[in-house]
């Protein structure tokens, strides 16, 4: 039987499947964020931004992958996708 | 100018002892005088490694604590000119010597040798933080697995947190076999992830587990493929330009060509 994976594909082989979870947790180690730390932070963020808008409660932050920089540099990137209920808080 | 060079890993049973005795014997036969110091106290094995555990009367610890004269528990290796063994303590643990007390041995030794290298133990501890207190360069040893490629990858950024910069890798155990079938992450892959110079891609030999069992350092074989890889890394230490070995090259499509052609690494 011909695998077409390994005749054309990279995807499926153990080698790549490693330097994808390599890159991935040596993001978390490097910046020394545990789940707890993230935890805070997104109690914090929660608290900050529900002063200006409503918003749901249950989002979730993640430091997510690598992104390429103008000069080629990688760096890990802090994401957060924060639903907005209503914006009737704004005041000003 | 002499250095004192730390080789460190990490994950333990990567190689740092085989990696510790071969560049020192290399270098030893580069002209240099080398003096190999166990650091690893409490799990002695350089001494076997090296063939020399017959010899040992005095220890690193000894020295530390004023039982005897460091020349005393310098053990000359007889096969090879300006080859020398400061032995581990095997009845004492790591806390029995600290860091200020390393970096005064190994400041002591750098006035007699071009080379004092310093073979750590596994771990982040105690032991650790010895090794590399009187350290100038680091040579940081991983395997091409997850677990040794994230231990490395802690071990540089701790080097670098105790200040030291001067930091470069080994690749050990290359399975060329399975790198080809893309089973194994080619060195061009640790490198990317580790972002930090290699200086020596050393194949998985069966010769070094002969010349283990032995207690002779398989860079004594240049014809051999360790060897050779051994001997190309004690001449990146002094600084010299050498290619890599052919191990990794023809993994891919223009990796072919490129051997084809004559490109190839």
């Amino acid at each position: 039987m011909l695998d077409f994976n390994s005749l054309f594909g990279r995807k499926n082989k153990s080698s790549s499947v490693a330097k994808d979870r390599l890159k991935l947790v040596l993001i978390h180690d490097r910046i020394n964020c545990s789940t707890e730390l993230l935890e805070m932070m997104r109690a914090d963020i929660l608290a900050v931004i529900s002063k200006y808008v409503d918003i749901d409660d249950d989002f979730n932050i993640e430091i997510s992958n690598i992104q390429c920089e103008e000069g080629g540099k990688k760096s890990p990137v802090l994401s957060a996708n924060i639903p907005i209920k209503n914006l009737k808080k704004v005041n000003n | 100018m002499s250095q004192v060079i730390v080789i460190t890993s990490g994950k333990g049973g990567v190689g740092k002892t085989t990696t510790s005795a071969n560049v020192g014997t290399a270098l030893t036969l580069l002209g240099r005088q080398v003096v190999l110091v166990d650091a690893d106290i409490g799990l002695r094995n350089l001494d076997v490694v090296m063939g020399l555990e017959n010899r040992i009367v005095y220890d690193l610890v000894d020295v530390v604590e004023g039982r005897c004269r460091l020349k005393q528990a310098l053990i000359k290796d007889k096969r090879f000119e300006g080859l020398f063994l400061l032995p581990a303590a095997q009845t004492r643990d790591k806390n029995a010597v600290s860091p200020e007390q390393m970096k005064k041995l190994c400041d002591t030794l750098r006035e007699e040798f071009d080379y004092v290298i310093l073979d750590c133990p596994a771990g982040i501890e105690q032991g650790f933080k010895n090794a590399i207190a009187g350290a100038d360069r680091a040579l940081v040893v991983t395997t091409p697995e997850v677990s040794a490629v994230r231990d490395a990858d802690r071990i540089i950024g701790l080097l670098e947190s105790n200040g030291i910069s001067n930091t470069q890798l080994i690749i050990n155990r290359v399975r060329m076999n399975m790198v080809k079938r893309g089973d194994m992450m080619a060195m061009d892959d640790v490198v990317e992830i580790l972002a930090i110079d290699l200086i020596g891609v050393v194949p998985d030999d069966e010769n070094i587990v002969v010349s283990t069992n032995r207690g002779e350092p398989a860079a004594i074989e240049a014809n051999t493929l360790a060897g050779k890889a051994f001997r190309n890394i004690a001449d990146r230490v002094e600084g010299k330009e050498i290619p890599f070995l052919d191990l990794t090259t023809g993994n891919n499509f223009v990796g072919k060509l490129k051997k084809v052609f004559g490109f190839g690494n």
